[in-house]
């Protein structure tokens, strides 16, 4: 069928509705999802469309949003359950680490925990720093549950489609000042993506740049720029932190060399560290250059506009770095 | 009974003996806290600050709150709509204004955090949170170390109705009962949390009436009486600092405005309910009551709303021409120094 180009927001909501259109068993529940339509707009006439057994507008209790999650999920739903914006996931961290994450292993897989957890990252808008975190590394640290990360409404859909269906829980984290962004998109039910695969944005032989969602706009911007300048640059978008597909960063570092990761979480054990020490391993022979890391400053983000803009990463920051590795 | 709380217009200043100069400092407190909210709505309107989160509605229950407490000596942990606690606890709205343009000089944070993110270490204001209802184990801990260090400091918490179906609330109210502590939780319940409304919260219709689960003392307040409020506090305050331990104290008030510059209030709830909730505004209602009793009259209104008037023109004034903060201070205070405190 024919793509159309859409939103990040209207992908999510497509997808979301033909799910919950298709399987009975998938509900949503989370602060300001049914009568306001989502924190983000993404949940927008689901209560009239659904009725409000399935659409559940629920208490501010992350703790609950995400622990009632896995214990429907364990007793036979399928249940996506939003967390307003990531900031809010710290409160729910033993539901989501001890449990959504542990249970399958911890019991034999007797259980599986068919959940998404839909949430909302980042920083850039003046909202201090307990209201502006992109921590998704640290949920890529447990094994158990996978981390989305899209940065595309073509992958948004495809990905939370997949998330949707399958039987692990998923971490679902969209970038909460990217969901006007606009791309083309396949029409109908059956486009899904796999999970676990990224995707290369943007070719180039110079330099491999690996990156997502927020990162990838900053560094396809950083690399129209070097182009300007003879540098060609390979971006890659992992889409997914778990599972990390970094084979084609390993492909593509054959011919570049030379490599840089973009991210804007902070910059201690990080994606970038992941990404470095794998390359290390794996690709020694072929470095031509030490990896370069782009990630926020190592403070909390501070809200004042000016500082808070120089803490973040930016497409000139990507542009540095990479010129260092050249 | 919540409802008939609610419908009194009438000030209740039963037991109350304010002197006339203290009624009209509270009544100033009041309207320059609305009138420097209602000014940053405008500056939200015109594009030049980034946010705003409005404490309009809500003035009654904290100023009168407040000055139950010993200001300065006592701790708050404020939550973000508490502008009117926080003027009334010694912030300025040139202090509010500085933070909403993030400029320099910020005496709060140095605008490294958010605008209505109350904290002074001079005025007594511990932290505040983005993520709510954090600050009610705080307010235990600080509770418990001024039950330990043998001080007769209190220590209040606020927070919105919807907030108390956190864990944290629970836990931290747990604590405030189980250690019998010197602690006041206000809630200031304005019937909706941005859009849920109070019974998707919870399934009591006070929520004070949870109270007894925790071992520490109920109360519910009509919170736009600003004298009823006082006295409510100021016996929760004395219970506190006599050794008789926590209080719930539930003050039942609305908010008339949007829950943040990101609302639009008119997708989940009625005019009509907003209009007929403004018919009980806090402001008007004490200023009813002190017309009546001579305490106020039209002139004196005029030079109370024309000196705020003027406070918050030159707060406005001071923040536009400060400069921003300076590009280091991102980098600072993250740890003490040679691992050393002050
Ligand atoms: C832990 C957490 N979850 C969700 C939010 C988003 N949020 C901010 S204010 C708010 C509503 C709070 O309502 P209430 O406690 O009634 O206080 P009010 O704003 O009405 O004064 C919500 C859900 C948050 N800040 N922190
Ligand atoms: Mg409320």
């Amino acid at each position: 069928m024919a793509d159309r180009p859409i939103t990040i927001r209207e992908a999510l909501s497509s997808a979301l509705r033909e799910e919950m259109h298709r399987d009975e068993r998938v509900f949503i529940m989370g602060e300001e999802v049914g009568v306001w339509g989502g924190t983000y707009a993404v949940t927008r006439g689901f209560l009239d469309e659904f009725g409000a057994k399935r659409v559940r507008d629920t208490p501010i209790s992350e703790m609950v949003i995400a622990g009632a999650a896995v214990g429907a999920a364990m007793a036979g739903l399928r249940p996506i359950a939003e967390l307003m914006t990531i900031n809010f996931a710290f409160v729910a961290m033993d539901a989501i680490v001890n449990h959504m994450a542990k249970v399958r292993y911890m019991f034999n897989g007797q259980f599986t925990v068919p959940m998404v957890l839909r949430t909302t990252s980042g920083g850039g808008k003046q909202l201090g720093a307990t209201h502006s975190h992109a921590p998704e590394p640290i949920f890529a640290h447990f094994p158990g549950m996978y981390v989305a990360v899209p940065g595309t409404a073509y992958d948004a859909k495809g990905m939370l489609k997949a998330a949707i269906r399958d039987d692990n829980p998923v971490m679902f984290i969209e970038h909460s000042t990217m969901l006007q962004r606009r791309a083309p998109v396949p029409e109908g039910d059956d486009f899904v993506l796999p999970i676990g695969k990224s995707d290369i944005k943007r070719a180039g032989d110079d330099v491999t740049i690996v990156t997502y969602q927020k990162g990838l706009e900053w560094s396809l911007e950083a690399a129209e720029e070097l182009a300007k300048d003879g540098i060609e640059a390979e971006v890659i978008d992992l889409r997914w932190l778990r599972p990390l597909d970094l084979e084609p960063v390993f492909e593509s570092f054959k011919k570049t060399n030379r490599c840089v990761v973009v991210e804007e979480s902070l910059p201690m054990f990080n994606v970038g560290s992941e990404v470095a020490a794998q390359l290390q391993n794996e690709m020694f022979d072929y470095m031509d250059a030490p990896v370069k890391r782009v990630a926020a400053m190592d403070v909390p983000l501070p809200y004042a506009d000016n500082i808070e803009k120089m803490a973040l990463p930016s497409p000139e920051k990507i542009i540095a770095a990479v010129k260092e590795v050249i | 009974m919540t409802t008939d709380v609610q419908a009194a217009y009438q000030i209740d200043d039963t037991g109350i003996d304010l002197d006339n100069k203290t009624l009209l400092e509270m009544y100033w407190q009041m309207v320059r806290a609305r009138r420097t909210d209602e000014r940053t709505w405008v500056l939200h309107r015109q594009g030049k600050i980034a946010f705003h989160i409005s404490g309009i509605g809500h003035e009654a229950i904290q100023v009168g709150a407040a000055y139950a407490l010993r200001r300065g000596y006592d701790y708050s942990h404020l939550y973000y709509r508490d502008l009117a606690f926080a003027f009334a606890l010694g912030y300025t709205p040139r202090d509010f204004l500085l933070a909403v343009f993030g400029k320099a000089g910020e005496p709060t944070s140095g605008s490294r955090q958010m605008p209505s993110h109350f904290s002074s270490r001079a005025l007594g204001m511990l932290s505040a949170s983005s993520p709510v209802a954090t600050q009610v184990p705080q307010a235990a801990g600080a509770a418990l170390a001024c039950k330990m260090r043998g001080e007769d400091r209190v220590v209040v918490t606020a927070l919105g109705e919807g907030s108390t179906s956190e864990g944290d609330f629970f836990e931290g109210m747990n604590w405030a009962g189980v250690h019998k502590l010197p602690m006041i939780c206000l809630v200031e319940n304005n019937i909706y949390a941005i859009s849920v409304p109070m019974h998707l919260q919870m399934a009591v219709p006070n929520v004070a009436d949870r109270a007894p689960m925790f071992g520490v003392t109920g109360a519910v307040v009509d919170g736009n009486d600003v004298l009823a409020s006082f006295r409510v506090m100021s016996e929760a305050v004395a219970r506190a600092r006599n050794g008789e331990g926590a209080t719930l104290l539930e003050a039942k008030t609305y908010r008339p405005v949007p829950h943040s510059s990101d609302d639009d209030d008119r997708t989940y709830r009625s005019r009509d309910e907003v209009e007929e909730w403004k018919q009980r505004d806090p402001i008007k209602r004490f200023q009813d009551y002190l017309l009546e009793r001579g305490i106020l009259n039209d002139t004196a209104i005029e030079e109370i709303e024309a000196r705020v008037r003027q406070e918050v023109d030159e707060a406005q004034a001071t923040a536009l021409d400060a400069p921003y903060p300076p590009a280091e201070d991102a980098l600072f205070p993250v740890f003490a120094p040679d691992g050393t405190d002050r």
